[in-house]
């Protein structure tokens, strides 16, 4: 079992808590707000399929990059409509932005290249030392700045406000509209971020449903976290472990665990987390509500 | 209960909502397969075609509709309840798997009692996937959203294990991933001669009418739609809000479980172990049948339509993935339609729902002073 522990294996646990790390920032940042977001799947989707589209078309990852995050928000921004202007159901608007976030690149992946499935392979992100992409330090960096935007600034606590009970924020003047708007799109950025890492980042190209539930993981790693970054870190750190072994598991000659049940963990763990045996605190106090004003 | 001619145009006019919603989700989606540059005329034409253009076509729709309307009235079942059940796609395929199990025996009975035997183990093991997330909304406020996702997820490792692994001591074909083939004394008889439109369908229907008895007129059925409208004066009244949700939760699943043995025992013969991504079309097919059982036949042939018909679109030069797109935009019409039902103007043309149910009601009362009193805190 000695050298199945290597530098290689910590990479990888690494490369595969990134695009969940990014995508469930994005998750804490919204239902920090008081909007459930399921549709990271889809936002993750859009994302990692433009970066790459955008790639083909101008030749720049990095241009590329910048049209994947425009094609996530935009799916952020129907959700934001749908659940903050509409006042609609929260888990329908959601569901619709999922799929028509899958459908969508799907149908494009034809359309674009001609054949199902799968992309051509573009030009990825620059990599820093050792074989690591660029976008891989900036999920990490991103957990200490966001925490400190959510508890050590005026803005932050206007967010909370707006997630723990949105009417008192209004009444004492917050624009609780304008705060989910900010979070909501701030979860299709960061969503977004988490695709491109999958395709830009990684794998170079795209394929069809290629997240693979990761939007959903993200989920269970902000509830597994106990909504806070570091939390959200350590879970998908946690999470992207069971991905990671499950994947040299696959390599090593009999494994003593099955590759299933490796991948099953993190639903598991979240089911025992949610359901109070390790839960230390629950989720903001106005998830799923609306404000009330106008 | 009367059909008087009052209730005749209410029903018409709560119709409208949806039909102009597809409409609009319709023109939208032609929108975007004119844009990428194919001829949404052809392409709708060709869809249409493939849907209902012969015997043939017409028994594809119906064996498309099948499990979408009975995964459409198992979320409906829990979203009367004020539920929202996002876990139909694995109480479908645990359901189908038992079906499967149970299917594939050799157990040398007539088909009058292995076929019923077949799908009782679809009704319970899908009932069973389904209490879970109910029993623990009752009883630790887990947030069924989040648990019937994680199970969702869960089921699909545990099938592929169970495929994998237990192939020797349960009926299991490991090289097609699924179950063995089932006994031919437990196929589904086909119902329409010259198709493979199978008696899931007829079970779809009956299913339908026996909720819409269940909801109508039975004790149960009340107390699901009173926990639905208002826990709160549920309880006044004296009915459990825990017991209540926890029963429609294990009917939705039983249900949804029963869309899985159409799947094992009728179309293929066997259950595979991949996804059939039914239960996340289900929540359209609820939603556009607005939660009511018969309405649910309607939308759910619609649904069925789509996903029948959307392989023709390929000879437009549009691939079938776009029938997902359009499913998401029926959603959102939907949605938004409700919307226009809340503004006064519109809303005679526009009728909102029977029942404002569903975690929806906190859109309009989440100051409702009962709801806290009532219901153990969640966390989501």
């Amino acid at each position: 079992m000695s050298d199945f522990f290597t530098l290689d294996l910590l990479k990888a646990v690494l490369r595969m808590a990134t695009p969940l790390l990014f995508a469930a920032l994005g998750g804490l940042v919204c239902e920090r707000a008081g909007i459930i977001n399921i549709a990271l799947e889809g936002m993750m989707l859009a994302g990692a399929f433009f970066a790459v589209a955008g790639t083909q078309w101008t030749g720049s990852p990095w241009i590329g990059l910048l049209i994947g995050l425009v094609a996530s928000c935009s799916l952020a921004l129907i959700h934001a409509i749908w659940c903050i202007t509409f006042r609609g159901n929260q888990i329908v608007a959601g569901t619709a932005v999922n799929l028509i976030g899958g459908g969508l690149t799907a149908f494009l992946i034809q359309r674009i290249w001609a054949r199902a499935g799968t992309s051509d392979s573009v030009e990825k992100l620059p990599n820093i030392a050792g074989g690591i992409n660029i976008l891989l330090p900036l999920a990490f960096l991103l957990v200490p700045t966001i925490w400190f935007v959510l508890f050590r600034t005026k803005q932050g606590l206007h967010i909370q406000a707006a997630g723990e009970h949105p009417q008192a924020a209004e009444s004492v003047g917050i624009n609780v509209t304008r705060y989910r708007y900010a979070a909501v799109l701030t979860s299709g950025l960061l969503a977004g971020l988490g695709g491109a890492f999958l395709t830009i980042g990684d794998l170079g190209r795209f394929t069809m449903d290629m997240t693979q539930g990761r939007g959903f993981i993200a989920l269970a790693a902000v509830i597994f976290g106990g909504w806070s970054p570091v939390g959200a870190m350590i879970a998908t750190l946690l999470f992207g472990s069971s991905q990671a072994v499950q994947i040299q598991a696959q390599a090593t000659p009999n494994f003593p665990i099955s590759s299933d049940l490796l991948l099953a963990l993190p639903y598991v763990l979240t089911l025992i987390a949610i359901t109070g045996i390790v839960r230390s605190r629950s989720g903001p106090a106005g998830l799923g509500t609306h404000a009330t004003a106008h | 209960m009367s059909s008087t001619p009052s209730r005749a145009r209410n029903c018409l006019v709560t119709g409208l909502g949806p039909i102009a919603a597809v409409v609009a989700a319709l023109f939208v989606g032609g929108l975007l397969i004119a844009i990428t540059g194919s001829d949404p005329w052809e392409a709708y034409r060709a869809l249409f075609d493939r849907a209902f253009n012969g015997r043939r076509a017409i028994g594809e729709t119906g064996i498309y509709a099948a499990p979408l309307i009975l995964g459409g009235l198992a979320f409906s079942v829990a979203f009367r309840a004020g539920m929202f059940n996002v876990g139909v796609e694995g109480q479908l395929m645990i359901g189908g798997f038992a079906a499967g199990l149970v299917a594939a025996l050799d157990l040398g009975l007539p088909a009058f009692v292995h076929i019923p035997l077949g799908l009782l183990a679809a009704l319970v093991a899908g009932g069973i996937y389904g209490f879970i997330p109910g029993f623990l909304r009752a009883t630790r406020g887990a947030h069924e959203v989040i648990t019937t996702i994680m199970l969702n997820y869960l089921c699909f490792r545990l099938l592929n294990y169970l495929i994998q692994k237990s192939s020797g001591w349960l009926p299991v074909a490991t090289q097609s991933n699924g179950t063995e083939r089932a006994q031919p004394e437990a196929r589904l008889p086909i119902v329409f001669d010259g198709t493979r439109l199978h008696f899931g369908f007829v079970i779809a229907i009956i299913a339908a009418i026996v909720l819409w008895y269940v909801f109508a007129r039975t004790t149960l059925g009340y107390k699901i739609r009173t926990v639905g409208l208002s826990s709160g004066a549920a309880a006044y009244g004296g009915i459990s809000w825990k017991k209540t949700i926890i029963i429609a939760m294990l009917l939705s699943g039983a249900v949804a479980g029963l869309a899985g043995a159409g799947e094992a025992m009728g179309l293929h013969g066997r259950m595979y172990g991949t996804p059939t991504g039914y239960g996340f079309t289900a929540i359209a097919v609820g939603l556009v049948g607005r939660n009511h059982p018969i309405a649910i036949i309607f939308s759910g042939l619609l649904f069925g339509a789509l996903s029948a018909g959307a392989p023709g679109m390929q000879s437009a030069g549009v691939s079938k993935e776009i029938v997902s797109v359009l499913q998401g935009l029926i959603i959102l019409a939907v949605a938004a339609f409700e919307v226009a039902g809340r503004i006064p103007g519109i809303r005679k043309f526009v009728a909102p729902p029977p029942s404002a149910v569903g975690p929806d009601r906190s859109s309009d009362d989440d100051s409702d002073p009962d709801t806290n009193t009532t219901r153990p805190s969640v966390a989501i």
